[in-house]
């Protein structure tokens, strides 16, 4: 391996690191190097510094400190059994390479993760000691990320926190049944122990910086966590469940849904199908209800038929088809929460209609003015000079709704 | 009439301190000239109207925080009305307070609209600027870098302090056809500056673009998600946007690789088949070209891109007075393609190379030499016509270097996508795209010059060559040495193909 250049190992290192999806930058302490040392700053906002042509944004440089793995999950490129071309970085050259992409402005940061070579402890070691590199030697102060390895050591997982802005711990699959036959080493009870031990650290942390402010901050952007879709027997409802019960246990800032995606010398196990990219985009979205708009995981399942979310309307507008009593929803009179469930109205949206209707009775090009679609909106809602027929039957609404017709059975067929 | 002068498009000061007494004064916003440096926008002509401070006659109120933070983004915008609007709104504020709890109200919609634009230009601006190292000096560590950028709005003061604060110990500078900032534990700005004065490159970057084509996952093609957040317009001053069109043109090639090394690991034949077919993204709000079969990201798709972003090249001068850009056509996966010089009069006119009378005696030549065009790839070295005005007709004019080497960017891109076994070049003008150098064709003609990509380019003449040739006989003599090389040319594509 040793006679790969750091390009020929990038090559191999990012491409083994490109099936995880998280790339967030934002949320932690702000923090620049305006007193004279060092480089990088973070201001709050993550910055989306490209975009590749699978749609997703890069903010970080997103690599394996090794493709080598002992472990053989059936979803992972890097499994012991896979015959993908292994490499290994050193230490010092990640440092170098995050280094010279952030002074370009290319990146926010770094996002590192590991197969497991040697033990859990030996590769948590390695990846802290990029860190605490980066942190120590070289006073950056940009975005890191660190992937958790379950098994580590707890001492070794509060240094990670002390270096990095967020730790994550990959769930890996929606349900137990799922980890079990795809993940055989690994142990859903150990991946859950570890999430709570974070979580802790997290909590413990914050309580400490009530009492000392000088207390060093521990993974002050927290933890978040991935699962794959669709490569597993899980329904919709299973994911939002799985996903809510994360979210209210862990307390996790973000949980990342991904396509279970081909992979090179793909296991028998795995599906023959993949799922299509707009079931991950659906569940994100259910994944926003839940988070923003008082959405509960059960109402999330109403939306979905048999237990998948359609894919031809979102979520939203599907539980609206629902309950179309609910409708029209006056928006010069309803609480918030109401407004919050008409399709096509935004967060940002209600908050708008609540300041100006405090000011005087909203008509129907002021939410125009509002919100992006209003055509959208019209069946769904009442204003001043506004009210719409009975609402329709989803069975007339529904086409004028969707876009393109692309039903739920295609998954399977 | 009142004049307002400020310093510069940028001026919120200036602004502020003006808009304080006017309003203060009463004075209605329509009798109101606001007016950046020293350009006239006083149409009645400067000295006659009232420059003077007006006089105060009310004591001052004062406006919400949210509102002069709002402003001094909004005097950022280009938007020439900006002045104007932030005054008739601190104008309305004296009177009703809350205003901007109105969002829904036309003015304050207007506002927020210019806000918002203003905000996006400085987020991209922190996001797309690429800084590239410059020649060392001797001091400290010694880095510099320069980065160009082109934003949309005048935001190079409004944003150079998130520079100083990330890069704080770094020499710097932003250049930007509006103003540069510069930093070496200080900010100054100086004058616009031209892209000529930014360097050209920087090593690193073809490891960055390492990274970009690595982290891409083939399988899943977004075109449309990428495009709206990181439009078109960003991509001249991005290394990595290069790479684009080749990856999605090559997506679906690695996508099946991926799936046919499954196979081997124990899947059907039939079920990779049917996989591999299956779009990649069924976003059904996704209209882009190369949506149209996502999954495929077949050579077509690529092009169908390429094509539509070649309309609206501006890469040299001579989009302006051409009628459309003539891109290439032919068959996406041929194995023989043709670079011709420019487009003519009726190919200008019709948005298709080769149709006029060079087309036909290219197409006669073809026909003689056993080509069947709807084989090959057809395109121009340069892709706009360039003519000269001689009363009603338009007389064809050589394109120069700078314009062949601006568009030879095209010309590589077609190339990358249909990877032509053999490419030919119809005279001077397509061999100097293709070879980068100036080539003599009598010296190079009829035989194989390898290309940087390792694939066999031929040059020969361009068949307008063998129409401005008087004499009849020579002009068949030419006809036929023309249609040799085009013969050469086939059996040539035969040999390496059955190799």
């Amino acid at each position: 391996m040793s006679h790969l250049d750091t390009r020929a190992k990038l090559a191999i290192l990012a491409d083994a690191a490109k099936y995880d999806a998280s790339c967030a930058s934002s949320g932690t302490t702000k923090r620049n190097s305006a007193s004279g040392k060092g480089i990088g700053s973070t201001e709050g906002s993550g910055i989306c510094h490209s975009y590749a042509p699978d749609g997703r944004c890069i903010s970080l440089l997103k690599i394996l400190l090794t493709n080598s793995c002992t472990f053989d999950c059936h979803y992972c490129i890097n499994r012991r059994s896979s015959n993908v071309r292994r490499a290994r970085f050193t230490v010092d050259e990640v440092v170098r390479l995050t280094l010279n992409f952030y002074k370009r402005n290319y990146i926010e940061g770094l996002f590192l993760s590991s197969g497991i070579i040697g033990s859990s402890d030996y590769t948590m070691e390695q990846l802290v000691l990029v860190a605490t590199t980066l942190r120590l030697d070289h006073d950056f102060r940009g975005y890191i990320h660190l992937k958790t390895i379950p098994d580590a050591d707890p001492a070794l997982i509060e240094q990670a926190g002390l270096y990095a802005d967020r730790l994550s711990i990959n769930v890996e699959l929606p349900t137990e049944p799922g980890l079990i036959r795809l993940a055989p080493e690994k142990s859903a009870g150990r991946i859950r122990t570890a999430m709570r031990e974070l979580k802790d650290g997290i909590d413990d942390n914050r309580d400490a910086r009530k009492k000392y402010r000088s207390a060093p901050k521990f993974a002050p952007a927290g933890q978040s966590t991935q699962m794959i879709i669709g490569a597993d027997a899980a329904t919709d409802t299973d994911v939002v469940a799985s996903a809510s019960s994360l979210y209210g246990k862990f307390g996790l800032r973000r949980v990342y849904y991904s396509a279970f995606s081909p992979i090179p010398n793909a296991s028998a196990v795995l599906p023959l199908v993949r799922p299509p990219l707009m079931r991950e985009h659906r569940l994100y979205q259910a994944d926003w209800l839940m988070r923003f708009y008082g959405f509960a995981p059960g109402e999330v399942a109403d939306a979905t038929d048999d237990g998948m979310l359609p894919l031809d309307i979102d979520p939203k507008t599907a539980w609206a088809l629902k309950h179309r009593a609910d409708f029209p929803v006056d928006i010069n009179r309803a609480p918030r929460e109401m407004l919050l469930r008409v399709p096509g109205m935004g967060v940002k949206t209600v908050n708008a209609v609540l300041r100006s209707r405090r000011q005087r009775r909203l008509r129907l090009d002021d939410l125009g003015r509002l919100t992006r679609s209003i055509d959208r909106l019209r069946p769904f809602v009442i204003a001043a000079d506004w009210r719409p027929l009975a609402l329709a039957d989803s069975a007339v609404l529904r086409p004028t709704l969707v876009k393109a017709e692309r039903s739920q059975l295609e998954l399977f067929a | 009439m009142s004049i307002a002068v400020l310093a510069r498009a940028d001026d919120f000061d200036g602004w502020r301190a003006a808009a304080r007494g006017l309003a203060a004064a009463r004075v209605t916003g329509e009798t109101i000239v606001w007016q950046v440096g020293d350009a006239p926008t006083d149409l009645l002509g400067g000295p006659a109207a009232d420059n003077a401070a007006p006089v105060a006659t009310e004591p001052m109120f004062s406006v919400p925080r949210d509102f002069i933070d709002m402003a001094r983004r909004v005097v950022c915008h280009t938007d020439p009305e900006r002045f104007a609007l932030l005054y008739a709104a601190l104008a309305t504020l004296r009177d009703r307070p809350k205003l901007f709890d109105d969002a829904a109200d036309p003015l304050v919609r207007r506002l927020y609209d210019l806000d918002k634009g203003v905000r996006r230009d400085v987020h991209k601006m922190r996001a797309f600027v690429r800084f590239r190292e410059v020649g060392e000096n001797e001091e400290d560590d010694g880095e510099r870098f320069v980065a160009w950028f082109e934003p949309d709005h005048h935001i190079v003061r409004l944003n150079a302090g998130f520079f100083a604060r990330r890069f704080a110990n770094m020499a710097w500078s932003i250049l930007t056809p509006d103003e540069c900032v510069h930093w070496d534990g200080e900010l100054s700005f100086t004058s616009g500056a031209s892209r000529a004065d930014a360097p050209e490159g920087d090593p690193l970057e073809a490891t960055w673009r390492t990274y970009y084509a690595s982290i891409f996952n083939p399988a899943r093609l977004k075109v449309k998600a990428m495009t709206s957040e990181m439009p078109r317009k960003y991509w001249k001053n991005l290394p990595e946007a290069a790479l684009v069109p080749g990856l999605i043109a090559g997506a679906g090639e690695r996508t099946r690789m991926m799936l046919a090394a499954g196979d081997a690991a124990g899947m059907t034949n039939a079920a990779v088949q049917a996989s591999a077919r299956r779009p990649a993204d069924a976003n059904p709000a996704d209209a882009n070209p190369c949506d149209a079969n996502p999954g495929d990201g077949s050579s077509a798709d690529a092009l169908a891109v390429l094509r539509d972003d070649a309309r609206h090249c501006q890469r040299c001068p001579l989009f302006g007075p051409a009628t459309q850009t003539v891109f290439g056509e032919g068959s996406p996966t041929a194995r023989l393609m043709f670079v011709g010089e420019q487009p003519g009069d009726s190919e200008d006119l019709g948005g298709r190379p080769f149709i006029g009378p060079a087309g036909q005696v290219f197409d006669r030549a073809l026909a003689a030499a056993g080509i069947e065009r709807g084989q090959t790839y057809v395109t121009n070295a340069v892709k706009h016509f360039k003519f000269e005005p001689r009363g009603k007709r338009r007389i064809h004019a050589k394109p120069m270097t700078p314009e062949i080497d601006a568009c030879r960017w095209w010309v590589d891109h077609e190339r990358r996508i249909i990877k032509p076994t053999i490419t030919v070049a119809l005279g001077a003008t397509a061999a100097r795209s293709l070879t980068g150098k100036t080539v003599t064709i009598s010296r190079e003609r009829g035989r194989a010059l390898t290309l940087a990509d390792g694939s066999e380019a031929w040059i020969t003449v361009h068949p307008s060559f063998i129409l401005r040739i008087e004499d009849r006989t020579a002009a068949a003599a030419e006809f036929a040495r023309f249609v040799a090389d085009l013969i050469a040319v086939r059996e040539r594509l035969a040999t390496l193909v059955a190799a």
